[in-house]
């Protein structure tokens, strides 16, 4: 991929989905323009129905508009067949899920090897990145065990290691702590956070204000154009958490 | 995603369902078995006819001029009453031939009877075939003798009473004691002892051993058969290339015996080993066209069965095929994953199916008399009719998974 380095991973223009359902057309996008730079960290809201799984959908290559522009590290999207997205996904998209979607009968380094399988590398080298994959998210040590051995917040590590290991342009990540607890969430936020600061950039999808909080920029979406665009500190990881011990202890202290 | 990647992971989802796996390709293990047990068992018993059972009732290279041909097969009753008008075969024909044949080759003549044979001990064999022949029998046979000689041309010409006794008849006759010597009683007539035949063995579990053989124009002339006429006349050349030159010399030479106009059929038959095997053939050629149809019907209904599970099986992993088009699996690559898993499936079934069949293959030679035969050919085309169910029975339901779409399948529980 030639491209310079200062250009924007995302453009979009114009962006509109139309479903057909029935005799109606419901327009779930109605002209959406967004740029975002390289080594971004975006939250995409919104509440249900606002166009946000749309609008994912389109930005992970997973479905094509129906009218507008879509440039993705500097590779027109918009009108691409299956197999041409399915190429583009493998390249430029990692997808961090809300239920992890790992395969279970694979083993996480079998796992984070898949997205290489289809990119046709060899074995060998296969193996060597997925274990550098599943080093940077600290499970060095889980190489062979498969989702039913690991923790809730072990297996999104290995769907991030998997989501990282193509070395794509964007991780996009849909509600990626909506299955985990509070306290394993903030671990994953951290790790976000750590990757954002390694140069990584980041489009994650959430509902909920506390997980926004960590990026650097929220964007709204509402009846399918984007309301709000606004940039703000993030919130360091695991500060939350901390809080709501002292409040806690607080409380039981005047109990 | 290559092959070999494919096979590996079809192969780790039959061992997490071994069972399911099992039931989904039944149709392929027992088409596989049948095709297997059936072409093995056949391939035996073509062997066996054509090298033990020709040779060991006909002889090699040998034609052979009969009254009625010997070959089986359907013919009706207006063939058979002309078949009883023919003239019988003389030993005097056989002289005759014997002095005209160009052909470089051994000629003899025999009839047979069925008579009991007793010994002096009081022992008898109550159906033993009697075979009258002139001495050259023995060489167109090809019979060894265990003990003894055969008779000589002398004994032959002379009517000498004396006989040589097949395996199964000393056997019963004289347990353990010597026989060469001896008299024995054939339809009442002393007869000495000079020969015993090596065992012949069995065909089809049926002994050949229970006969003896002394000259034609012994006693027995006239009583175990009609006087001087042979119904047989064999003649046996050096080399098989010699046979078809043998057999129309035979007809032409038996033709201008018998005054048969040009174009007047033949009432005589001339008949080889191959030909006597023709009903064989007709058999067996009728098995073979009808194999395919049975081991057909049960493989069709195996794919049928392996094309269901594996619908089932694309709809419950939706889900996952949703997770690999993410990850940038292209249509061709869930097609080739589901097709590659449904031929190992079925290819295992088929491996399976070739154990079994070769094994009810040896459970049928080991009750029945029936020989078997290991057929390569039949192991490759087992395996490969197995793999060809897989991929046909994969392409649809592979075909359903390819074109998915990764939003719904993702989304789908």
């Amino acid at each position: 991929m030639s491209t310079a380095p200062g250009a924007p991973v995302i453009q979009v223009r114009g962006l509109e989905k139309h479903y057909d359902v029935g005799a109606e057309t419901v327009r779930a996008l109605r002209g959406v323009d967004l740029v975002i730079e390289r080594n971004e960290y975006v939250a995409i809201m919104g509440p249900s129905g606002s166009g946000k799984s749309t609008f994912m959908n389109l930005i992970g290559c997973l479905d094509t508009p129906t009218a507008g522009e879509y440039v993705l590290n500097g590779h027109s999207v918009a009108a691409l067949d299956d197999d041409h997205l399915a190429r583009v996904r493998n390249r430029e998209i990692g997808f961090v899920f809300q239920t992890f979607n790992l395969l279970p009968r694979s083993t996480a380094l079998e796992n984070v090897e898949l997205p290489l399988v289809y990119g046709g590398l060899g074995k060998k080298e296969r193996r060597q990145r997925a274990t550098e994959a599943l080093k940077a998210v600290d499970l060095g040590d889980r190489l062979d065990h498969r989702p039913n051995q690991l923790s809730g917040g072990q297996r999104q590590r290995v769907a991030i290691a998997r989501a990282l290991v193509t070395r794509p342009s964007i991780i996009l990540a849909d509600e990626p702590t909506g299955n985990l607890d509070s306290r394993t969430s903030e671990e994953i936020m951290g790790l976000f956070a750590r990757l954002h600061d390694e140069g990584q950039t980041i489009i994650m999808v959430t509902h909920e204000p506390d997980i926004a909080a960590h990026a650097e920029r929220v964007v709204m979406l509402r009846d399918g154009v984007i309301e709000s665009d606004r940039r703000q500190v993030p919130v360091p990881a695991g500060t939350e958490w901390i809080g709501a011990r002292a409040a806690t202890a607080a409380a039981l202290s005047e109990g | 995603m290559d092959i070999r990647e494919a096979v590996v992971i079809a192969l780790a989802m039959i061992r997490a369902n071994k069972l399911r796996a099992f039931f989904t390709v039944l149709g392929t293990v027992v088409g596989v078995t049948f095709l297997i047990a059936v072409i093995t068992v056949l391939k035996g018993m073509d062997a066996y006819m054509k090298e033990d059972f020709a040779g060991k009732m006909f002889g090699y290279n040998t034609v052979t001029v009969r009254r009625v041909p010997q070959e089986g097969g359907f013919n009706d009753d207006a063939r058979r009453r002309a078949w009883r008008r023919r003239p019988r075969l003389q030993v005097a024909d056989a002289e005759w031939l014997r002095e005209r044949l160009q052909t470089p080759g051994t000629l003899a003549y025999n009839s047979n009877g069925v008579a009991p044979v007793g010994n002096a001990a009081g022992k008898s064999v109550k159906n033993a075939w009697i075979v009258g022949s002139s001495a050259s029998f023995f060489r167109i046979r090809d019979y060894e003798l265990a003990e003894g000689r055969p008779f000589s041309e002398q004994e032959a010409e002379r009517g000498v009473p004396v006989v040589v006794l097949g395996h199964d008849v000393v056997r019963r006759l004289f347990p353990g004691v010597r026989s060469l010597g001896k008299t024995v009683r054939i339809g009442g007539y002393p007869y000495r002892v000079i020969g015993v035949l090596e065992k012949q063995g069995t065909v089809f579990g049926q002994s050949v051993d229970n006969f003896v053989v002394a000259p034609f124009r012994s006693p027995i002339n006239g009583s175990m058969y009609r006087y001087d006429v042979a119904e047989e006349i064999s003649f046996k050349v050096p080399g098989q290339n010699l046979v078809p030159v043998a057999m129309s010399e035979m007809e032409g030479l038996m033709r201008i015996r018998h005054r048969l106009r040009p174009g007047a059929e033949s009432d005589f038959a001339v008949e080889t080993s191959e030909s006597v095997l023709g009903f064989w053939n007709k058999i067996s050629r009728f098995l073979i066209i009808a194999l395919p149809f049975l081991v057909g019907v049960s493989l069709v209904v195996g794919a049928v069965v392996i094309m269901n599970i594996m619908l089932v099986s694309v709809s419950e992993r939706t889900r996952e095929i949703g997770v690999r088009k993410s990850l940038g699996a292209r249509r061709r690559d869930i097609l080739v994953q589901f097709i590659i898993e449904s031929a190992t499936l079925s290819g295992a079934g088929g491996v399976i199916g070739i154990g079994l069949g070769l094994l009810l293959a040896a459970l049928v030679t080991a009750v029945s008399p029936l020989p078997a035969r290991v057929s390569p050919g039949s192991i490759v085309l087992g395996l490969g009719l197995g793999i060809g169910v897989g991929l046909a029975a994969g392409v649809y339901p592979a075909w359903r998974a390819a074109r998915l779409d990764p939003i719904v399948a993702l989304r789908s529980e």
